[in-house]
C-alpha cells in the first residue's frame, strides 16, 4: 500500500509539497507515483535559480518502464536541487518523502498552497 | 479478471503486481524489476510462462507439413530432442508468429506466443488441409523457465540422480522427455537455463522447491529487459504480420536450401531478399545510447542514406540494467549512417550495433 503522509500537500499530477518553517517549500513525487513508475534510472532536475509557474514541466523522471514529466505544484524560484539524485535516482523509490526530494522552491504566491490536495483528497484520486 | 496459470496464487503470495498480458493475469514484477534482472544475470530466476501456448503435432505428414508451415526447416532436427527457432509466415511474407519447435520421441512440439494463440490455431488448422496431421493444444501443461548461471545446478538438485545427469548433459537447444515432464535447454534471456514443461498439477510444488533452492521469482518486466539485452525479438513489437522476417533480423531462421522446399511465403521473402540488397527493404538493428535518457518503442530515428535524410523507428527500447545505459532495436533504412533519435524534439546521436547486447552476463558488442 502507498503511504500518504498527513503533513504534506499533493498535486493531482502526483507531486508532494511540504511547507517548511522558513516559508520555503520542498517538493518530490509521491509514494504512489514511484510505485507506478517502478525502478527509476534517470532524473533530469530543474536548474537552480529558475523561476517557474505552477503546472509548468520542471523535471523528467525515467524508469525502466516509462518516462514521466514532473510539474511544478506551485510558482516561485528554485532555490535548491537534490543533486544526489543524479547518481542515485533509486533514492526516489526507497525514500520518496525523505532523501528522494527533488527541489526547494521559494513560493511567489503562498496562497497557491491552498489549492493543492490534502492527504485524504490525494489518496482518493489514487484509488 | 483474466485467465490464470496454476501459479497465480504463488505470484500473489510472492507479492507480485499483476497485470493483464494477452488476456492473462500475469506478474509484471515482484519487488524490483532491476533486482530481478540482476538475479537472472548473476544467479538464477524462475519465470511462470504458462500463458504461452503449447501445440503438439503428430501424424504421418507431421514433418512434411511443418516443412511447409515454417520458414525454418524441421529437417534440421535430425535427432529426437533437438529444437529450432522459426517464423511462421503468411503468403505475403509477414510473420504470423515466431515459435520454437522441438522434435519429440513421437511427433513435434511447438511453443507459440500467448497473444497470438487463437490466430495461430486457426492458421494451422487452415493450412493443414490435405495433410495427415493432428494439432493438439496442451493447456494441461505449465511452463517454468529457470534461467541464470546457477539455474541448471539448482534445478538438478530437485531431480533424481539419473535425470539430473541427463539434464546436466543436455546441450543448448536440446530437450528431453522424462515421464510427463519435458525439459528443454531453451529460453529468452541470453543466459544458461531450462524451460520445464510439466503437468499443471506439478507446477506449484516445483515453484516452491525452486524458491527454497534460492531461485528468485522473476516478472514479465525483467523478462522484457533480459530478452532485449539478448537482442531477441518480441512478437507484436519487433515484427508482426506486416513485417518481413528479413526486416526483423530473422534471416538466419529462413532455410533457403533445399530450393525445392516450398514453405508458405517463400516466393515473397525471396523477393524481399532482392529488395533488401537493393536498399528497398529496411532492416532491424541494435541501437546504443550511452548518454542519459531511455530509448523507447515508437521513437523516431533520423538517418542519412546516400546523402538523403530518411527515417526509421524504434521497435523495442529500454534501459539496460546490465550495461547501465539505454539500448534498443530499431527498423531503419538499409544503408543508414549518422543515426539520431528524436528525444523530446532533440536529435541525439545513437550508435548502430548488431542486435545482441549481453550474453552470459557480459557485454558482447564493441
Amino acid at each position: 500500500m502507498s503511504s500518504f503522509p498527513e503533513d504534506l500537500k499533493y498535486a493531482a499530477t502526483h507531486e508532494w509539497v511540504r511547507l517548511e518553517d522558513d516559508g520555503t517549500v520542498t517538493i518530490g513525487i509521491s509514494d504512489h507515483a514511484q510505485e507506478l513508475l517502478g525502478d527509476i534510472v534517470f532524473i533530469e532536475l530543474p536548474k537552480e535559480g529558475a523561476v517557474i509557474t505552477a503546472k509548468q514541466e520542471i523535471s523528467v523522471v525515467e524508469s525502466v518502464k516509462a518516462a514521466s514529466d514532473i510539474y511544478a505544484p506551485i510558482s516561485g524560484e528554485i532555490i535548491a536541487i537534490n543533486e544526489d539524485l543524479v547518481d542515485a535516482p533509486e533514492t526516489v523509490n526507497s525514500s520518496p518523502y525523505g532523501d528522494g526530494w527533488f527541489c526547494k522552491i521559494l513560493p511567489s504566491d503562498p496562497t497557491e498552497l491552498e489549492e493543492l490536495l490534502d492527504a485524504n483528497g490525494y489518496a482518493e484520486i489514487c484509488e | 479478471m483474466g485467465y490464470q496459470t496454476p501459479l497465480y496464487q504463488k505470484h500473489i503470495d510472492a507479492g507480485a503486481r499483476i497485470v493483464d498480458f494477452g488476456g492473462w493475469d500475469m506478474p509484471i514484477q515482484y519487488q524490483s524489476l532491476l533486482e530481478e534482472h540482476h538475479a537472472v544475470r548473476q544467479h538464477a530466476g524462475v519465470f511462470d510462462v504458462s500463458h504461452m501456448t503449447i501445440v503438439d503435432i503428430d501424424g504421418s505428414d507431421a514433418k512434411a507439413w511443418l516443412q511447409y508451415l515454417l520458414a525454418n526447416d524441421v529437417d534440421k532436427l535430425n535427432e529426437v530432442g533437438r529444437a529450432l527457432y522459426s517464423g511462421m509466415l503468411n503468403e505475403s511474407g509477414g510473420v504470423v508468429d515466431d515459435l520454437i519447435v522441438y522434435r519429440q520421441e513421437v511427433g513435434y512440439r511447438l511453443v507459440v506466443n500467448c497473444g497470438t494463440r487463437e490466430k495461430d490455431l486457426h492458421w494451422m488448422a487452415r493450412q493443414s488441409k490435405g495433410y495427415q496431421v493432428s494439432i493438439t493444444e496442451r493447456p494441461d501443461l505449465a511452463i517454468l523457465a529457470v534461467h541464470g548461471p546457477e539455474s541448471i545446478d539448482k534445478v538438478c538438485t530437485l531431480l533424481d540422480p539419473d535425470l539430473s545427469a541427463r539434464v546436466q548433459a543436455l546441450g543448448n537447444f536440446r530437450a528431453l522427455e522424462s515421464g510427463t515432464w519435458f525439459i528443454a535447454r531453451t529460453g529468452y534471456t541470453g543466459e544458461r537455463g531450462l524451460e520445464l514443461l510439466v503437468p499443471n498439477e506439478d507446477a506449484p510444488a516445483l515453484w516452491d522447491q525452486l524458491l527454497t533452492q534460492g531461485v528468485k521469482p522473476i516478472g514479465l518486466g525483467a523478462r522484457d529487459t533480459l530478452r532485449l539485452e539478448a537482442g531477441m525479438n518480441l512478437y507484436g513489437h519487433d515484427m508482426d504480420e506486416t513485417v518481413s522476417p528479413l526486416a526483423a533480423n530473422m534471416a538466419q531462421t529462413i532455410a533457403w536450401e533445399p530450393a525445392s522446399r516450398n514453405f508458405i511465403g517463400r516466393a515473397t521473402v525471396e523477393q524481399h531478399r532482392i529488395d533488401q540488397t537493393n536498399g528497398l527493404l529496411p532492416y532491424l538493428t541494435g541501437l546504443v545510447m550511452e548518454e542519459r535518457g531511455v530509448l523507447r518503442e515508437g521513437l523516431r530515428i533520423v538517418c542519412d542514406v546516400n546523402g538523403q535524410e530518411r527515417e526509421g523507428v524504434i521497435t523495442s527500447g529500454t534501459f539496460s540494467p546490465t550495461l547501465k545505459h539505454s539500448i534498443a532495436l530499431a527498423r531503419i533504412p538499409t544503408g543508414s549512417t549518422n543515426c539520431r533519435v528524436d528525444l523530446r524534439g532533440k536529435l541525439i546521436p545513437v550508435r548502430l550495433v548488431k542486435p545482441n547486447f549481453v550474453r552470459f552476463g557480459k557485454k558482447v558488442f564493441e
